[in-house]
């Protein structure tokens, strides 16, 4: 749900007067002190935390000891971790230039005002958000089984025989279809919201010089809403390097196809609380945050750069 | 010059008004309502199904009804089912709705209204603090914060639950942008003037005009909360204190167990009766969350 946060400069305190203002200098700390102090909790101490476990190791013969960046090194001479970095790099780069295409499309129908109920149209595309993964996840796994699910009923019904879409070589994209169902309408309302605010006056001067519908979506809307899409983005691949929930929940379905370490995340997952490896799955991660940071950094220095 | 220009006037007129009151498009409706079915397709069939027996389920078409419309029945025995554990798994996520997302919108608008109206030492620290934080893997905090909280003995209590939910950087973010557009610095002063305290200033003149932004910051937090997923189930393992997720998740997961009992029905009935007030609240507070997710977008 984190979303559209834009990295703007902050809105600025009002103007007060010199003199008062020193008297209320800490009066702001009594309002976001308790945000403060609950995100150093839960965000600031993990992660340093997180740091500290992921520099020792913890041996039955031995205890604890200091090791440095030997579970690094190890992570990155694992088969297991780069396979589902492998399969997340591969997700990210087909099923969010999808997600994102569609959400714009939808987005650039509904702001044309060409459609008949448009608003119909945005709430119904919406709705899926609302649904939570496991119920998303849940629903789209018994419709594609082949025993009582759509797939069966499609094979029954003309006598073919679709592809399993559990199985080892298609799961991949049946997730990846599964997280599109969920946040298509999200991302299309990120762009309508970005669409909405471009000034009025614009598309009448774009008339004014002839453009046509096209011309006004490249040159005028696309520009617009740079800021929108560049976060959507982010956000997305965040999100693809995060996949966990969707894989873990299809798994009493297709235990064959998803394995322990299908993605990084669930590989740290399995690596704590089915190995006790606290220190490995630290390690894990730290390099999945490191690697989704400069990711997401690079898109952003990017999206940025092409805005001047 | 003169004719070429007369001739062009109509054209440009159509133009103008085809980009300022376009023409409504049959093709561009029908394509956009494949993406349409497509997202509601799946919600249907939930419906349908949820209104089938178990053996219907397996042999009828799944998208229309089967011989018996079981919804009733399903929903009883859903609620009834192993002395009712779905009743108690509601009850928890709404525990864990209101005390996180109604803590976490809380502290959102205390902290929003800080940044946006007072002048303090470290405020830059704090954007620049929340901004990074959004891009951390919440999952990657995930191991630290469990081994943390199983040493502090929150493990398997509510409070695991809650306490991590009590953070939203997005709507501090939200309620910041909101709060330096509503309320205007004037009737501010005046009320120190009249010598009201800041937290009676707050609470009688800034909390009432912050109140749309904070019911779409309480609607975004629900939505987490209430689907959150994750979070619990590396901190609960004691089935008393699931939320409707991970309880519904247990149950389809006991079909493939040896011995286990499928349920099947229960998980589709179990899986509509979860999502639906969450739609409820979505279709009835429309107003704020779209006008919520402009307001974000402003700020370019």
């Amino acid at each position: 749900m984190t979303a559209i946060a834009e990295t703007p400069a902050p809105p600025e305190a009002s103007a007060l007067p010199r003199r008062r203002r020193r008297g209320r200098r800490w009066t702001g700390w009594l309002f976001v002190g308790p945000f403060i102090a609950v995100f150093a909790l839960v965000f600031l101490a993990p992660i340093a935390y997180s740091v500290y476990l992921s520099v020792f190791r913890t041996q039955m013969v031995g205890g604890t000891k200091f090791v440095g960046l030997e579970n690094y090194s190890r992570a990155l001479q694992d088969a297991q971790f780069w396979d589902g970095l492998g399969r997340v790099s591969l997700f990210l780069v087909v099923q969010v230039p999808i997600m994102l295409g569609i959400a714009l499309l939808v987005a650039l129908a509904i702001d044309s005002g060409r459609l008949w109920g448009r608003s119909f149209f945005r709430v119904a595309v919406f709705m899926p958000y609302a649904v939570p993964a496991v119920v998303a996840t849940l629903m789209w796994g018994f419709m594609y089984g082949t025993r009582f699910g759509l797939v069966a009923n499609l094979n029954d019904a003309f006598g073919i025989d679709l592809p399993d879409p559990l199985s080892p070589g298609l799961v991949l994209a049946s997730i990846g279809n599964i997280v599109t169902w969920e946040f298509v309408g999200y991302n299309m309302l990120i762009f309508y919201a970005a669409l909405r605010v471009v000034p009025h006056s614009l598309y009448e001067a774009a008339a004014i010089d002839g453009a046509g519908e096209w011309r006004v979506i490249t040159a005028i809307k696309l520009p617009a809403i740079r800021g929108a899409l560049v976060v959507a983005l982010i956000f997305s691949i965040i999100g693809s390097y995060q996949l966990f929930n969707e894989p873990t929940i299809l798994q009493s379905l297709a235990p064959n196809a998803i394995t322990t370490a299908f993605t990084p995340n669930l590989y740290a997952y399995s690596l704590s609380f089915s190995g006790q490896q606290y220190n490995y799955s630290a390690t894990v991660a730290i390099i999945m945050g490191l690697v989704t940071m400069v990711v997401a950094y690079a898109v952003q220095l990017r999206g940025m750069r092409k805005e001047q | 010059m003169t004719t070429s220009t007369k001739q062009r006037l109509p054209r440009l007129r159509a133009q103008h008004r085809s980009l300022t009151r376009p023409r409504r498009s049959p093709l561009l409706t029908a394509l956009t309502l494949i993406v349409l079915v497509y997202s509601l397709a799946p919600l249907v069939w939930l419906f349908i199904n949820a209104t089938k027996t178990q053996a219907d389920l397996f042999d009828s078409f799944g998208l229309w009804f089967g011989g018996d419309f079981a919804l009733w029945d399903n929903i009883q025995q859903t609620l009834a089912y192993d002395d009712g554990v779905f009743g108690r798994w509601f009850a928890n996520t709404v525990l864990y709705v209101v005390a996180g997302a109604g803590g976490a919108t809380f502290l959102a608008v205390l902290g929003g209204y800080a940044l946006a109206k007072f002048d303090f030492p470290g405020r830059r620290g704090v954007f620049a603090l929340v901004i990074g934080a959004v891009a951390v893997p919440g999952t990657a905090l995930a191991v630290p914060t469990f081994l943390m909280f199983s040493q502090m003995g929150l493990t398997n209590t509510p409070w695991a639950v809650i306490i991590p939910s009590l953070i939203s950087p997005f709507g501090l973010y939200l309620m910041w942008v909101f709060a330096a557009e509503s309320i205007p610095a004037e009737l501010l002063e005046a009320a120190r003037m009249d010598g009201a305290g800041e937290f009676r200033t707050f609470f009688q003149i800034s909390l009432p005009l912050l109140a749309p932004g904070t019911v779409t910051v309480l609607l975004f937090t629900t939505v987490a909360t209430w689907n959150n997923y994750f979070l619990p189930l590396i901190m609960l393992r004691d089935a008393d204190w699931y939320p409707l997720t991970l309880g519904l998740n247990a149950w389809n997961a006991q079909a493939s167990t040896a011995g286990g009992e499928a349920i099947f029905n229960l998980v589709i009935t179990g899986s509509l009766l979860t999502i639906l007030p969450l739609l409820a609240a979505f279709l009835l507070l429309q107003r704020y969350w779209q006008s919520g997710l402009t307001l974000g977008s402003v700020k370019e």
